[in-house]
């Protein structure tokens, strides 16, 4: 039997399983308006939120894998490309646009247009600080991270700070090379 | 690989079991090399402790899809036998068949390895793998009380599995 050809975005989106989206960005708002009231200091929250991503990126991957269908991309501007049109569609029914790639090809921006998470949202004074999506960067990195890219990836423009648009700097650090995990005298 | 032409030469392998099952062993692996699952339904002999066989199966893979990938004969990279590869690169090398079993393998980008072995007669297992994965994903990946890289507890996922693999052939 052949493989299965990979599917779009938009045909893993219309297949699985939704949730109201108002439900979905409440809860996230109540998440982020508990972490501040836990720790307080916006750069403590700013690092939850991420960690918590991480930790959701990591297991994320494996569903992404499984229902999309999608086989090893070759390069990084291909996996740029797959996060940007499929990820982004299947988990939160947006799809994202990829631009200013660097020579190299390892440093591109993910630019969302539309963003689920901050709808109806407005940061007040005391939160200046604060990278409200900071989960979508973790879950990212996180999920880069199981297959083998070690990569940075930070905010560099916020529509809830002013800015027009949501854009996320992916950073390709390094690809990770499977090892043979045991030692061989043992 | 078959060595030595078709099986119809040596002796035929056992019948299977009275419950039709034809699943022999399954074995699933993470990236690390941690034998997340290890189910047996039919192996009458075991030369080996667990131990010592996850660690013989993983090894046994890892350097076979690092052989098939080095001896494709279509691809223009030629780097040595050795290199450490990522996982999913490279032509992915799916089954191989012996007289007595056929070990299918799947493995996914984030590094999950799914081993079913099986009566010799089996067919292509891809898709089988694939849903096993996807019982995976289900059970294990979305349980929020598994922690990822450990061994899986999982009863409903041991039950659903069984089920499915016992359906098999």
């Amino acid at each position: 039997m052949a493989p299965v050809a990979p599917r779009s975005g938009d045909a893993i989106f219309a297949s699985v399983e939704r949730v109201n989206s108002e439900l979905f960005t409440l809860t996230y708002g109540a998440i982020v308006r508990q972490l501040l009231t836990d720790l307080e200091d916006v750069d403590e929250v700013n690092k939850q939120l991420d960690q918590m991503g991480y930790n959701i990126g990591v297991r994320l991957v494996d569903e992404f894998l499984a229902k999309s269908n999608v086989s090893r991309c070759v390069d990084f501007k291909e996996t740029a490309e797959v996060i940007a049109k499929v990820g982004f569609k299947m988990f939160l029914g947006v799809t994202a646009s990829v631009t200013n790639w660097d020579a190299e090809g390892t440093t591109c921006s993910l630019i969302l247009e539309d963003n689920p998470l901050v709808d109806f949202v407005e940061l007040p004074d005391t939160c200046q600080g604060l990278y409200y999506c900071n989960i979508l960067s973790g879950v990212i990195r996180g999920a880069l991270e199981m297959v083998s890219m070690k990569t940075e990836v930070t905010w560099l423009r916020d529509m809830l700070r002013g800015d027009d648009a949501f854009e996320l700097q992916v950073k390709l650090l390094k690809q990770v090379h499977e090892e043979y995990p045991y030692k061989d005298d043992e | 690989m078959q060595f030595f032409g078709g099986s119809e030469i040596s002796p035929s392998p056992p019948v299977p079991t009275a419950s039709g099952n034809n699943a022999y062993v399954l074995y699933i692996f993470n990236r690390n090399g941690v034998c997340l699952l290890y189910r047996e339904w039919n192996r009458p002999l075991k030369t080996l402790n667990s131990q010592q066989d996850h660690k013989l199966m993983f090894g046994l893979l890892f350097s076979l899809k690092s052989l098939t990938a080095k001896m494709d004969p279509t691809c223009v990279d030629k780097g040595n036998l050795g290199v450490p590869q990522l996982p999913g690169q490279g032509c992915s090398f799916h089954s191989f068949r012996t007289n007595t079993y056929k070990l299918s393998f799947m493995e996914s980008p984030s590094g999950i390895k799914i081993i079913l072995v099986t009566h010799p007669r089996t067919g292509d297992l891809r898709e089988s793998l694939k849903y096993i994965y996807n019982l995976y994903v289900e059970y294990v990946v979305k349980n929020p009380l598994y922690s990822p890289g450990a061994p899986i507890r999982c009863d409903l996922f041991d039950t659903t599995v069984d089920q499915y693999v016992r359906g098999l052939g």
